[in-house]
């Protein structure tokens, strides 16, 4: 097994948190990872990714190559597209579809998911409403952790154990509510790739 | 014991914790400030009562880490590789006197200028003060380094380096930790002059530390990071230092079909170097940061054998590496790497929508309008963003401190008003004894210290500066009527903008302190107010 992730987004819009329990729950089934992240200066508002590598072999890089990723999971439309040159051919893009507009320049949205849509292998999430629908906009991140869920070759008990860990000392409401989450966020996915 | 999951940084923070450290020494900068962060959060830490406050800039880390390593204990300091420029003149000469403790100088890179005004390679200074040098290349080996570092450096007598970068402090992986070693008792050096570099006894110890260098070689040659790995194919064989190897291993998920020597302690050892030379008809250096050891390796008139890397093009002479540019020096058919699509602009980073800097340089820029551009000198830290629309208020960002400084040397050649702009931590780190230089010349210039009662820039650690501007710039002799402070908020503008205009046409110093906290920090605060009351 070995899954190569970029997961993407704005600074600010906790990317981290995201990739921090995907990493927890790697961890906990046995398997090897490298997890890079972008701290400091771009942190301010600018675009930030991270790499996340998971494998049952030894991981070396903590760079993802060109064009071998499996995955992009963004948490912003536009940041989706930033990080297409390091998709794999037959990779999967899985983005919320709310634009985060914090420069003037914004592209146009018709022509923002004009561009989104030309890839075949694409989930469009509704995160905020569908995190609202589970308790609290504030989990929306986890709404976008359970729509990649299906394609993490990661079993849902260890997804919830990072769950649990992350937001554990928060209290079990804090916890439920996100668990709703993962799983509405995957039924999305689920339908999508029923659908193909 | 169960594997952590850590980031680089934080893993030797639990390597140095684990090893027996007594205090570790620092002021932040990224990609090292999580080293501290994470001994300041660890139980195990507090409950060994480690020392692991911020010192107010990386000379006086140093300094209070040698201290530390006078007493006997073990110390680490950790920088940013600028850093180590403000901490050069103490780290040269620790190399003098030795310690006693062990100490480990914990330096992080920042190629590709992440986050950095450039991407100097602090080996060279590991080279230049002549001590030992640990590069990791993962983060196991980060740990394990910080672990065994302190017995090195107490075994060789001398401060060791430990050198990261970026993608190895900010990138997690699972961490085995071992066994926890006590700390050190007190204990006076042996040699009480040993600290003495006056000219007669620093002859003696210069002469102790030059010829300690086949020891450190030979700790190199041992060294279970230094590691040879023998194959068929000897037309080529493969330095790789660090993290590079990394690079390089992921294109031979298999195994490599060169010789290949991963070197992670320097000085390089010179007789498994030149064996490995005599092995293969030509040499690659992969290595993160400057060619160092290809330089080294190639001489100056290249008469040796074909050394390839950075220097000769076959890997980019800027830069971070990445598995795809080492698979290209390899001669793999790397895939050309696509252009993003058209529609993806640029976000640059910017000041947080509510930030009291955007309302200094707002008044700022209205103040100083009817003297033209090209006045203002900043320094480093949020503020910088002023640089970028839609303010575009600031004329230079060199280093920490400079703001002062070159507004003094400006005015000195007739430019008015000179002004600087500096943040209160940055202030606090090396503003002050710029500001006594202008006080002792009274000097025709106006310093906006924009306070946002933390260091924001690098997360909001504590600053040095809190509640004590005021007594500090009158204690170093700003008339108090030219010590001005106000809040910055849109309401207080057109005050501020006077307030500015007023202290241009001063003829000396003075100093305008825009203070509010930082929404970051603040949102923060009430956060951890909400999750302890639920606790
Ligand atoms: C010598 C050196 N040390 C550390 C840094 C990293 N650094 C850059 S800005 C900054 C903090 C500045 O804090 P402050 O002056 O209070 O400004 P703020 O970011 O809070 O606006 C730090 C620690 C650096 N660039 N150079
Ligand atoms: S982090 Fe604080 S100081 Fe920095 S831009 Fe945001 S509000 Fe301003």
């Amino acid at each position: 097994m070995k899954k190569d992730i970029i997961i993407s987004g704005v600074g600010g819009q906790g990317i981290l948190s995201i990739s921090a329990i995907i990493g927890i729950a790697a961890l906990e089934s046995g398997l090897n990872l490298k997890q890079s992240e972008v701290h400091g200066m771009s942190q301010r508002g600018g675009d930030v990714q991270a790499n996340l590598r998971i494998s049952s072999d030894e991981v070396y890089s903590d760079l993802i190559s060109h064009k071998r990723a499996d995955l992009i999971l963004s948490v912003e439309p536009m940041e989706a597209l930033r990080y297409l040159p390091f998709l794999s051919p037959d990779g999967w893009i899985v983005t919320n579809i709310t634009p985060y507009k914090n420069i003037p320049n914004y592209p146009d949205d018709e022509a923002l998911f004009a561009e989104l849509k030309k890839h075949p292998n694409l989930v469009l999430v509704d995160a905020d409403k569908i995190a609202k629908e589970c308790g609290t906009a504030r989990a929306g991140n986890i709404v976008m952790l359970g729509a990649a869920a299906p394609f993490l070759d990661i079993s849902n008990e260890m997804l919830e154990f990072g769950i649990r860990k992350i937001f554990g000392r928060k209290g079990e409401d804090i916890v439920n509510i996100n668990l709703k989450a993962l799983k509405a966020g995957r039924e999305v996915s689920e339908k999508v790739i029923a659908g193909k | 014991m169960k594997e952590l999951l850590l980031l680089g940084a934080e893993a030797i923070a639990q390597g140095a914790i684990d090893g027996g450290m007594s205090g570790v020494y620092a002021y932040p900068g990224t990609p090292s400030t999580e080293i501290t962060e994470y001994v300041q959060d660890s139980e195990l830490a507090q409950s060994k009562k480690i020392h692991s406050q911020w010192s107010a800039n990386e000379k006086t880390a140093m300094e209070a880490a040698l201290g530390m390593s006078y007493s006997g204990k073990r110390a680490m300091v950790c920088m940013k590789h600028v850093g180590l420029n403000v901490a050069a003149d103490a780290f040269m000469n620790s190399a003098i006197t030795g310690i006693n403790g062990g100490l480990l100088i914990t330096v992080a890179d920042d190629p590709s200028m992440h986050s950095s005004q450039n991407e100097q390679d602090s080996r060279y200074y590991g080279k230049f003060a002549q001590i030992p040098i640990l590069e990791p290349s993962n983060q196991q080996e980060a740990y394990d380094m910080a672990y065994f570092g302190f017995r090195l450096s107490e075994e060789l007598e001398v401060p060791v380096m430990l050198r990261i970068t970026t993608r190895l402090s900010h990138s997690r992986s699972g961490i085995v930790r071992k066994e926890e070693v006590p700390t050190n008792e007190l204990s006076l050096p042996k040699d009480l002059k040993q600290f003495i570099l006056l000219p007669s006894l620093a002859k003696k110890r210069y002469k102790k530390l030059v010829e300690a260098r086949p020891k450190f070689e030979e700790s190199s040659a041992k060294s279970q990071y230094n590691q040879f790995f023998d194959a068929p194919d000897k037309k080529l064989g493969i330095i790789a230092c660090g993290i590079s190897y990394n690079y390089l291993m992921e294109n031979y998920p298999g195994g490599c079909e060169y010789p290949v020597m991963k070197i992670c302690q320097y000085p390089m050892p010179r007789n498994r170097i030149s064996e490995f030379e005599e092995l293969v008809d030509e040499l690659l250096v992969l290595e993160e940061g400057y060619p160092m050891i290809e330089e080294l390796l190639a001489g100056y008139f290249r008469k040796g054998k074909k050394v390839h890397g950075r220097l000769d093009g076959t890997l980019p002479r800027m830069g971070e590496l990445n598995p795809d540019l080492v698979g290209k020096a390899l001669g793999f058919d790397v895939p050309e790497i696509e252009d993003v699509p058209e529609i993806v602009v640029g976000r640059p980073p910017s000041l947080c929508v509510g930030c009291g800097h955007r309302d200094a340089y707002s008044a700022l820029n209205v103040a100083i309008e009817q003297y033209g551009d090209g006045h203002v000198f900043a320094d480093i830290g949020c503020y910088t963003l002023g640089a970028l629309p839609p303010y575009e208020a600031i004329n230079s960002c060199v280093d920490m401190g400079a703001s002062i400084t070159m507004a003094k040397g400006a005015a000195d050649a007739g430019l008015h008003p000179a002004v600087a702009v500096i943040g209160d931590s940055t202030f606090t780190h090396s503003g002050m004894t710029g500001l006594l230089d202008a006080v002792s010349e009274n000097t025709n210039i106006t310093i906006i210290i924009s306070d946002n009662l933390t260091t924001a820039m690098t997360g909001g650690q504590h600053s040095a500066a809190e509640n004590r501007l005021e007594n500090i710039c009158e204690g170093i002799g700003v008339d108090p009527k030219h010590i001005r402070v106000i809040v910055p908020h849109h309401k207080n503008h057109d005050l501020m903008v006077e307030m500015m205009k007023e202290e241009f046409e001063y003829p000396g110093v003075s100093v305008i302190i825009p203070r509010r906290e930082c929404i970051q920090t603040l949102a923060r605060k009430k956060r951890n107010k909400v999750a302890s009351k639920r606790v």
